[in-house]
Parts: C-alpha cells; structure tokens; sequence
C-alpha cells in the first residue's frame, strides 16, 4: 500500500506513564505513508496516549515520536499542518453553526481545503446553518470529520471513529476512509473493534498494556492467533490473553 | 465525488504562518463575539440590567446628598455599576465559558490545530474587556444624558482605573475558571464570589454610609478599591495610588495563580 516509500508515523520506544501508572510502555510502530493503519486493544491499553503524543498533545517521558520527519512536540506548528486529528468526546460550543465551526478551524491552516466541497463531501450541507447542539450524533461525528480534513492533512488520526454510531453511518465512515486512502492520505485509526480493523486497516498494532504484542496485517495476525480462528477478533482474544486452542 | 487532498504539502513560510495566526485570531474573536451574543442572559445581566437599574436610581435622585457625601444617588451608584458589569463578565462570563470549554475538550481540541488553544483565551479576554467597556460607556453616556452626572472630569484616571478592574477582575475569572473542573461549579464559584464583592462596592449599602470599619475593610477588596477608584476620577481627582496598587496586586496575584492552575485538558 505504500505509494512513496516514506514514512508518516515513527514510533520508537514510547515511554508514558501519568504519576504511578505507566500507560506506554517502550512502544514502538511505523505507520508507511498512504497506508491505513490500526491500532487496536482493550479500553485502558495505551491506544489514546500513544496517538495524543504522535498529535503532540502529550509529551513523552521517553523514547521518539516523528510526523514526516517532524517532532510533533517540539515543532508543533509545522507538525500540527500535516496531523488532521477527530478526539475522542471533544465538542464544540452549543451554539455555533457548522459553516462557522468549519470556517473557524479553516483559517487555522495556511492551506486549507474547500470548506463547501468537504460539507458536500460529509452530507453536512442542508444542516450549514444548525446550531451545534442541534446535530444528531451522527451529524456531530461527521463534523468532527470535517475539522479533522479541514486543513488538507497528510495524516488524520481518527479516535474511536464509528464509537457510538448506528451501522450505517458506521460504514458512512468506513467508506470515507477508504476514500482518504485512495487521495493518498495516511490514515491511523484507533478503534476496539476488530471488525472494523479487519476490513479497512491495511496494517494494524494489536496494542496490550502499554506495548504492541502483534503487528502485521490483519490476515497475518488471524493466522498467528491460530490456524482455527477465522477473524480477527478470535486471534485477538488468542494474542493477547494467551489463550491455547 | 470531491478530492481533499491529492497535492503533497508543502511548509509554508513564514509571512503565511503570521497571516494565517492572524486571521485565526481575528476569526476566533468574531466567533467567541457570536456566541457571546446568543447568550441572552449574560447580556440582559451585564449590560441592561444595570443601565435599567441606573435609569431607577436616576428617577429617585434628587441632587446632592449630604449622607452619601454630597453626590447624588444617580451619581454614587454610576461607579458602583460599572463595577457591576466588569465583574459580571469576568466572573460569570468568562470562568463558566473557560471552564465549560475545558470541559468539552474544546480546549484539547484547539491544542492540536496549528492555533492552539491560547488564542482561544485571548480571544475570550479581548472579548469579555470589549463588551464591558461599551456597557461602561453606555452606563457614563445614559448618566450624563439622562440624569446630569459628567462624564469623568479626570479621563486619564478613570481609565486607569478602569482597566486595571478589568484586569483584576478578569485574572479572577481566570482563576475561577482553572480551579473549577466544569462550567456549572465555575459559574456557582463566581456567584458566590460575585455577591460579597459587590457587596463591599456598595451596591446594597454605599461605601459612603457604610460604617468606618466596614469602609476601611472594604478598601482592602477588589471592588471597593476600584469603585472609589472610579468615583475619584469621576470626580476629577487623581485615584489614591494605594487603590490602584491594591487593584494591580489582586492582579498579578489572581493572574500568577491562574498561570500556574491553568489545565488545557
């Protein structure tokens, strides 16, 4: 899947941990450009900080972090034009509209993209005058899309993208990230559910306690879990509780 | 179906990096002005509320009174009303709003835009300073007008005086808002602070017919230092150089502490 060769992510031996708790432990991955990569795991594995440090939003205690070359921390500026990000449980104020929330967040970037075609884009368009507290959870989640996209990112991080949405606006955001893909944006994906890693990520970090136990591609990871399991889910729950079958 | 991005990007310079900052800045001012207006309350509260009140106090006035030492009422509360809405911004304006962006990770959201999220908070000072001086001039324009109190016959004092409030009240604010982990206990906090510092401003009793003690107290609090502040530059004299150190003070204090609590996230 790598288009260039060129590397997007660098992760090496990450080193986190908030007073006693040690959330990333010597975590180490490499996300390819135009490649979409998962990282996967049980909630309280490590998943949100590793990404909130390769977004600078957190620094690490120890190890590297690279975006395109770039520390995110230290040079946050130029990195944060390259990193489109979607958080988890971050919202707007409740009475901003959505063509102001979107032309706010585009004069932050030098190089923005569109704002009309990336409301098209998302099927935000009848809703341009809706008050923020008004949208749907499913609106909301794909104007929090928006603002990740807004600044012509080369990475966009999505944080739990399809958590608590129906299944159809499920695959809404899996068709849209293919769709990322395929303009050659790297996409980091950040979700529990194995079957939405399964059938989108091109790679994915199975990530336990603070470290990666298995990374690869989704295939390769069921046929490491074991010849028996048929998705990844199954190699899942077999790679990281160790369990024989 | 609309491509986002298909051009490799490139590092801008370093003009489109300020431009960009200030357009940012502008837009943030323009939207944060927006949503201040949608919020009905804080406006009837903190601009009509005491123009209203002043436009009472100026039907009952009649001329100097000697127990309020030789003002007249209009005219001893004009100060104590500006007063008012300085702090009803800083406090239950800009701490619930801080706080209750915190809250919603809005905040953390900015941090991870070019922009960051302090402009967000300068954008928010520059606003909340902005709408209180228009109801102070509003407040000084409806005093002169319609009920004969001059305008501030020592202009340069009053507007020391004026802004250092400002900064005090809005460092308070600030402090509120990074002591409180949501919008409803920032907006509980700067109530309850709200009342007994308006209290020693005067408006239930006037400082003048407060007694000795109470006065001396009072003094000694943010809001009784600036509203006799403002009533001697009102008045055409120099505010006393305690008042307006006690005012920078509670400054530096409020806005050293706040620096020091402040959380993004």
């Amino acid at each position: 899947m790598t288009r260039t060769g060129a590397i997007a992510l660098e992760i090496s031996n990450l080193r986190k941990r908030y007073g006693q708790k040690v959330a990333v432990d010597d975590l180490s991955l490499r996300v390819n450009e135009g490649e979409i990569f998962g990282i996967l795991g049980p909630n309280g594995a490590g998943k949100t900080t590793t990404v909130e440090c390769a977004e600078g939003l957190r620094h690490p205690d120890g190890g590297t972090v690279r975006v395109f070359g770039i520390d995110p921390y230290r040079d946050r500026t130029e990195a944060r034009q390259l990193v489109g990000v979607q958080l988890q449980e971050s919202q707007l104020p409740d009475k901003i509209t959505v063509t102001e929330a979107i032309s706010l967040y585009a004069s932050f970037y030098p190089r923005h993209a569109d704002t009309e075609a990336l409301l098209t884009r998302l099927g935000l368009t009848e809703k341009r005058d809706t008050r923020y507290r008004k949208l749907s959870g499913g609106q909301k989640q794909r104007l929090s899309i928006a603002l990740a996209l807004v600044g012509s990112p080369r990475l966009v991080v999505f944080d739990e993208l399809t958590t608590g949405l129906d299944p159809a606006a499920r695959r809404e955001g899996w068709r849209l990230v293919k769709e990322l893909r395929d303009d050659g944006v790297t996409v980091l994906l950040v979700t529990h559910y194995a079957d939405e890693a399964e059938r989108l990520c091109d790679r994915v970090a199975l990530i336990q306690s603070g470290r990666v136990v298995a990374c690869g591609r989704p295939d390769e990871l069921i046929d490491r879990g074991s010849a028996s399991h048929a998705t990844l889910d199954d190699a899942i729950v077999a790679l990281t509780t160790g369990e024989a079958s | 179906m609309t491509a986002i991005t298909t051009e490799p990007a490139r590092m801008p310079r370093d003009s489109e990096h300020r431009d960009s900052g200030r357009s940012a800045f502008r837009n943030l001012v323009s939207t944060e002005t927006k949503l201040l207006v949608r919020e009905i309350v804080p406006l009837l509260w903190g601009v009509a509320f005491p123009i209203v009140l002043l436009s009472i106090m100026g039907g009952f006035s009649h001329g100097p009174d000697k127990s309020l030492g030789g003002l007249s009422l209009v005219a001893t509360y004009e100060p104590i009303l500006i007063a008012f809405t300085i702090s009803t911004f800083a406090l239950q304006g800009l701490a619930p709003v801080l706080a209750g962006y915190r809250e919603r990770g809005i905040l953390r959201r900015l941090n991870a835009t070019p922009v960051g999220a302090g402009r967000l908070l300068l954008a928010q000072l520059t606003v909340n300073m902005s709408v209180t001086l228009i109801a102070t001039l509003g407040i000084l324009i409806v005093g002169d007008a319609g009920f004969g109190v001059s305008l501030p016959t020592q202009p340069a004092g009053f507007i020391l005086a004026l802004v250092l409030t400002s900064a005090a009240m809005l460092s308070l604010g600030l402090l509120i808002a990074s002591l409180a982990r949501t919008a409803r206990v920032a907006g509980a906090v700067g109530t309850m602070i709200f009342l007994p510092l308006m209290f020693f401003a005067g408006l239930w009793v006037p400082q003048a017919t407060m007694s000795a003690a109470l006065r001396r107290a009072g003094d000694d609090t943010p809001l009784g230092a600036a509203v006799s502040a403002l009533q001697h530059s009102m008045a055409g004299q120099w505010p006393s150089a305690s008042g307006l150190a006690i005012l920078a003070g509670y400054t530096v204090a409020f806005g050293v502490l706040a620096w020091r609590l402040f959380r993004w996230e």
